[in-house]
């Protein structure tokens, strides 16, 4: 795997919110396949870090390259155009789902591909069916996402992100506006891709998952990372005292 | 004192075509009104686009600024001394297409920035661009919140159109005067007038509220 060619690659990325300093210079490489789960503290900069990924903040300093395209380099961002293509290629699942109100499940997914891609609505809708079928909600292509449930808004989320067939999924804490029973529905999804071999980077509170799905867990605090490594080192020893008190913190939780 | 309506029954097809004339002057003034507000509204949205920013923003505070005979009476009046003499109904419907768009332009500004933020990211995210997202995401979702405060406007225009009536359009409130010079029955033939803008209004009022309820039905409002 790791002869592959690294498909994420972030280099001293830097990025205030006027005074506040969120991130403080990160490096970090992703291969493809592999699934980095980001945890910390809140307010450790780990969303921000996500958003920088796909050009939803810009930071001033700083590299960002992802697929094979330098997305920011010290400030300037790729261009609208190529920016845009870019997305196409780098999946987003967000905390609140950002489902489109006004339009049935089925065509949250296909106006994707659609719009962006000129693909017929027929073969959207035949792709966009095979992807319900894959997070398990078939039966709800033509309910409106009023009617689902946040497990439900957040697998088609998923479905939305994948019907643009893209390389990276990134997740922005996906099950953390979820009440407790639907928090597993989700997870089974992000495993599925997992296996299938998605590269994946999922910022989460999740610690089943990320000891048992994560490749690398990669620890934040104060806009920088602290440690970073395979699962059963971060969780049974860790190098950092602060990793362990996080640990600590968020295990005896549950 | 007697009322005697008879004026009133004997002039009502010059009140129908006056009232006609309302509704045609109406009708276009409020079809540019929402695409000036539209394209204004959609300007103001974001600051650091100075130059178009500045320009709508300055629109909006002129006309709102102003009032709208005085800004009518400039067209009708005032462009002449240019040499651009505009038909009577031209210069009414641009004087109210004009004042409309600035009201309407805060409307979609408002509506627009109502929606949450994630929809534009999540938009964003598929690779849309500002612009597809704009159309198929947002406007779409605004639309739905416009028709309220878009319906008060509507009925706004209606009246306010009574004042083309001083460019010698011969609108509802035109006619209404023509018959009122010669019978001098003032009070039963405002009432009348007052009773057809009524009806207009109330007919908009309706037209609204069904299609916001259509809107309800197919889901576009939560």
């Amino acid at each position: 795997m790791k002869a592959e060619q690294t498909i994420v690659s972030i280099r001293g990325l830097c990025k205030s919110f006027g005074d506040h300093v969120v991130l403080n210079g990160i490096d970090f490489d992703v291969e493809p396949s592999q699934v980095v789960v980001v945890i910390g503290p809140s307010g450790s900069g780990k969303s921000t870090f996500l958003r920088c990924c796909n050009g939803l903040e810009t930071p001033e300093k700083g590299r960002v390259e992802i697929c094979g395209r330098t997305l920011v380099d010290d400030g300037r961002m790729l261009d609208e155009s190529a920016l845009n293509h870019l997305r196409e290629d780098v999946g987003m699942v967000f905390q609140s789902f950002n489902l489109f109100p006004h339009l049935p499940v089925i065509d949250n997914i296909t106006v994707g591909p659609r719009k962006v891609r000129g693909i017929s609505r027929k073969q959207a809708d035949s792709e966009a069916m095979a992807l319900l079928e894959k997070v398990g909600l078939a039966e709800k292509a033509h309910a409106m996402p009023a009617s689902l449930s946040g497990g439900q808004k957040q697998r088609v989320a998923i479905a939305r992100a994948l019907a643009m067939q893209p390389k990276v999924m990134l997740f922005d804490e996906p099950t953390s506006a979820l009440d407790p029973e639907l928090v597993g529905e989700v997870l089974q999804v992000m495993k599925l891709l997992a296996r299938e071999g998605m590269t994946m980077m999922v910022v989460t509170h999740e610690m089943d998952f990320a000891r048992e799905v994560g490749d690398v867990v990669v620890v934040m605090d104060g806009g920088v990372v602290i440690e970073a490594g395979p699962p059963d080192i971060i969780f049974t020893n860790p190098a950092q005292t602060r990793t362990r008190d996080f640990l600590r913190a968020v295990l005896s939780r549950s | 004192m007697e009322l005697d309506f008879s004026p009133v029954w004997a002039g009502w097809r010059n009140l129908l075509e006056g009232g006609l004339v309302t509704v045609e002057i109406t009708a276009v003034s409020l079809a540019l009104g929402c695409v000036m507000g539209l394209l204004v509204g959609i300007g103001r949205l974001n600051p650091q686009r100075r130059v178009v920013y500045a320009l709508c923003t300055s629109y909006v505070a002129a006309i709102r600024g102003t009032p709208l005979l005085v800004q009518l009476f400039l067209l009708f009046f005032g462009l002449p001394q240019f040499g651009i003499l505009l038909p009577a109904f031209v210069c009414g419907v641009i004087g109210l297409g004009i004042y409309s768009g600035a009201y309407v332009s805060e409307i979609v500004r408002g509506a627009i920035q109502s929606i949450d933020r994630g929809q534009m990211e999540a938009a964003r995210s598929v690779g849309m661009s500002y612009g597809t997202a704009m159309r198929n995401i947002i406007l779409p979702q605004a639309l739905v919140r416009m028709i309220p405060p878009l319906g008060n406007e509507f009925i706004a225009l209606i009246k306010n159109s009574a004042l083309v009536s001083l460019l010698t359009i011969h609108d509802l409130m035109h006619e209404g005067q023509k018959i009122i010079s010669v019978t001098y029955r003032s009070l039963e033939v405002y009432l009348a007038i007052a009773v057809m803008y009524f009806v207009l209004t109330g007919l908009t009022t309706l037209a609204l509220r069904h299609i916001e309820q259509r809107l309800r039905a197919g889901g576009m409002v939560q």
